[in-house]
């Protein structure tokens, strides 16, 4: 039953070179926890509209699990009391989880990769609670996040640019370059 | 609270159409029927020849005839037949797609289900028109039903009471596609399927069923628990849409029920001697996954126990 | 020949009119538009900020408010009419019987297209609407072929828009319960196809199963490109077999037929994505303005794909093929 019309493509996922997940496998995670939550300190007083979007998901609990680093980063977006912090694995009870290679998971995150697009290509995945993981990328993709800005200023705003183009060239078969 | 035969939603061989009307005119005791071919219009000229005796006998016996315009019109032929039905003089019709208002001379009408009447002013859109009857889209649940009966009391109002629900119409055919010909070279190979061609999920719980171009539910819809709310709602007629079981014996059963000689349960479980092996489901009336059988204490689940 | 584009979000409305939108499409963050996703559309200050942005690039915003009003509760639908034209909206696009009436009396000036939720397939059909409400432009269901949309075009006075890429609907639009019969939620009640709220992902035997309201809706392979969880893409089994009896996940991508369309006489070309992010408009928006171009030119149009952006991978040109019935 198939459509003599159609046409296929492929999409090769982009991952970071396995080396660099095995360097920094065995440093700590402690030194990572403050950073990521004035990370998200910044991002909820940048972008206060992201709460808007989310609405009764903002309440709920996230995995985000880069599947090519040595850990994985859980988040609870809540207006009261936000967390985000790395952990080796992801607790059972979570409401949503969001897998995928460091690239894919940024690009959706700058809006410079379509997530749906991503997960059509199974570069990446959700499980539990798939409105939760709807809401969070939308408002993260309206939100139009800059996260080289939110962690250093200025200064990552353009080392931010830099390290962009290098990811897009990796990710162009994730369809970020196809259409240029 | 009257019964209204809907039209005969599958493609049955010309012989067992007319015969079925013609034994619905002499023993069903339904107060309306829908005759004609809503579904494909490639099926039409097999029932033109029989339509004139079904229609007469049908009169014959007291019962009031409405003719079912077809629901998707697109090509020619369809519109010019959409055309004809709208301007003939003696037959009340029932429109199923609002291209029939075009070309709708000013007199009285039906509407039927497949014209999205979801409020009270598309409702009240329609009666200004001519509309004097409407069968509401099945998957309204009880508190819409109740507020378009409230707000035009003037239109008569019908409920998808008893059959396959009708979910969905493509350009597509799917009994032609799964059997691997084109729409225009079908065969008419729906014939095979006099109560539609069952689709399962994968793991092997029923699920829907095909009719040509046309999908219905796998499940049965079944109001007979719900018919002192519908009276409730003040809705003036429901409708039983003919599958391969029993219709004579299904009105009868909608009709006990209806004056009170039967109670609701004990009618549920004769439904399932005449139509067995069928799942049953009122989940859209109650505001529910259409699939869902809600008893009196709630839902529980349909097609998927 | 206009190119109408999705926009779920103020970002992606702003990424729409940088990319060579001449319109783009959006709604409001309620039921009253058909796609009531979580975490998008507008609320009635982003819409104003919307339009006034939209129309300093001179850019049309054309405000969806086309899922059939609930009985009983038809104010909240007439507000989204009346904030909408407040807002500058350009044109709304309606698809109720009850939406239509009100916003052709209440808002005469108001420039109305009909939704393709409203399945108007046929030219005394549009020729209804047109007459009845006023309507200036119908937006075509996706179950006719080129030739009979040329032949369409050549009967009515009124304008046509035709989708041209993203999602296809199998079944005829605006007359389809597949999801509430799953779900309970519906397009035309909700604003919602096959929701995420009611969809979960499981892997078994390594195999991802993907099932809507307990209803197993595919089973993907390791590697084998997935698509939405909508019921009319899904494999079901037949006595006559097992497979996508209804359609298999993929996406319209009508770039092709462009010339031909514009020569049915077709006004305005529809993308079809509002639930998506800003990459894809960005990237789907920016291909078809260039196509445009060089069609426009009497160039021959660069050849893009778009396949990476397309459901399962894979893209149709549907029912505008007439073999694809």
């Amino acid at each position: 039953m198939s459509d003599p019309q159609m046409t296929r493509s492929a999409a090769i996922p982009a991952t970071l070179p396995p080396g660099l997940a095995r360097a920094v496998a065995p440093l700590p995670l402690a030194p990572l926890q403050p950073l990521l939550a004035l990370m998200l300190h910044r991002i909820g007083r940048l972008y206060p509209d992201l709460y808007g979007r989310l609405g009764e998901h903002a309440d709920k609990r996230f995995g985000i699990d880069p599947t090519d680093l040595p850990f994985a980063l859980l988040l609870e977006p809540s207006l009261r009391q936000p967390r985000l912090c790395a952990v080796r694995a992801l607790p059972a009870r979570l409401d949503a989880s969001i897998r995928g290679p460091l690239v894919g998971l940024v690009g959706m995150a700058e809006g410079t990769l379509d997530g749906d697009a991503l997960f059509f290509s199974r570069i990446l995945w959700v499980e539990g609670d798939v409105a939760a993981a709807l809401a969070l990328r939308n408002a993260i993709d309206d939100a139009r996040i800059d996260f080289g800005a939110v962690m250093l200023g200025p200064l990552g705003q353009r080392l931010g640019q830099v390290l962009r183009r290098k990811l897009q060239g990796r990710s162009a078969a994730v369809g970020a370059e196809t259409w240029s | 609270m009257q019964l209204t035969l809907g039209p005969v939603l599958y493609h049955w061989s010309p012989e067992r159409w007319r015969d079925f009307y013609y034994r619905v005119a002499d023993e069903a005791q339904v107060d309306a029927v829908v005759v004609g071919e809503a579904v494909c219009s490639k099926r039409a000229p097999f029932k033109q020849d029989s339509i004139p005796a079904v229609v007469e006998r049908l009169e014959a016996a007291g019962k009031r005839v409405l003719h079912s315009s077809l629901i998707l019109i697109s090509l020619p032929r369809e519109r010019r037949q959409t055309r004809e039905l709208m301007q003939s003089d003696e037959a009340e019709v029932e429109i199923n797609d609002l291209t029939c208002l075009a070309g709708l001379a000013s007199r009285p009408f039906a509407v039927g289900p497949f014209v999205n009447v979801y409020n009270e002013a598309a409702a009240g859109f329609l009666a200004e028109r001519g509309a004097t009857r409407i069968c509401l889209p099945p998957e309204l649940p009880l508190p819409a039903v109740a507020a378009i009966s409230a707000a035009v009391p003037q239109l008569a109002t019908e409920v998808f009471a008893f059959g396959k629900v009708p979910l969905a119409m493509s350009a597509r055919c799917y009994h032609a596609r799964a059997h691997k010909l084109t729409k225009d070279n079908c065969r008419f190979v729906c014939e095979k399927d006099p109560d539609g061609m069952p689709v399962k999920t994968l793991d092997g719980a029923g699920f829907l069923s095909v009719n040509g171009v046309q999908i219905l539910s796998d499940s049965c819809v079944s109001l007979l628990s719900d018919i002192p709310a519908l009276r409730r709602a003040s809705v003036a007629s429901l409708r039983l849409s003919p599958q391969g079981c029993d219709m004579v014996a299904v009105a009868r059963l909608f009709r006990d029920v209806v004056g009170g000689r039967i109670e609701p349960e004990e009618a549920e479980r004769l439904q399932g001697e005449i139509y067995p092996d069928v799942p049953f489901s009122n989940g859209f009336l109650h505001g529910m996954a259409g699939h869902v059988h809600a008893g009196a204490g709630g839902g529980s689940l349909g097609a998927l126990r | 020949m206009e190119l109408i584009c999705p926009a779920g979000t103020p970002a992606s409305l702003e990424a729409a009119v940088e990319a060579g939108a001449d319109a783009v499409y959006c709604g409001f963050r309620d039921e009253t538009n058909a796609r009531n996703f979580p975490g998008l559309n507008f609320s009635r200050e982003e819409l104003r900020k919307g339009v006034a942005f939209a129309h300093r690039r001179g850019v049309k915003v054309l405000v969806a408010i086309n899922t059939f009003a609930r009985a009983g509760a038809f104010g909240l639908w007439q507000e989204a009419i009346d904030d909408a034209v407040m807002a500058g909206a350009d044109a709304l696009i309606l698809a109720d019987l009850a939406t239509l009436d009100y916003a052709h009396r209440r808002h005469p000036g108001q420039r109305l297209h009909v939704s393709v939720q409203a399945g108007a397939a046929n030219p005394d059909a549009i020729r209804f609407y047109a007459e009845t409400f006023g309507a200036q432009r119908v937006v075509l269901p996706r179950v006719l072929n080129v030739m009979e949309i040329a032949s369409m075009v050549r009967e009515t006075s009124c304008e046509t828009e035709v989708f041209v890429f993203g999602g296809l609907c199998v079944m005829e639009e605006g007359r389809c319960s597949l999801s509430s019969y799953a779900t309970g939620q519906s397009p035309n009640m909700n604003g919602v196809c096959s929701p995420a709220s009611h969809v979960a992902y499981a892997e078994r035997n390594g195999h991802i199963v993907s099932t809507l309201g307990g209803f197993t809706i595919n089973s993907f392979g390791k590697d084998e490109p997935a698509g939405y969880p909508t019921l009319c893409k899904g494999r079901f089994a037949t006595p006559r077999g097992s497979g996508y009896i209804f359609e298999e996940p993929v996406s319209l991508d009508a770039a092709l037929m462009l010339p031909a369309l514009r020569d049915a006489g077709v006004t305005a070309f529809k993308i079809e994505g509002r639930q998506r992010g800003r990459a894809y408009i960005a990237g789907v928006v920016s291909s078809f303005r260039k196509i445009l171009a060089a069609i426009d030119e009497g160039r021959s149009p660069p050849a893009v794909s778009l396949a990476a952006m397309a459901e399962g991978q894979a893209s149709t040109v549907g029912a505008y093929r007439k073999g694809w019935r």
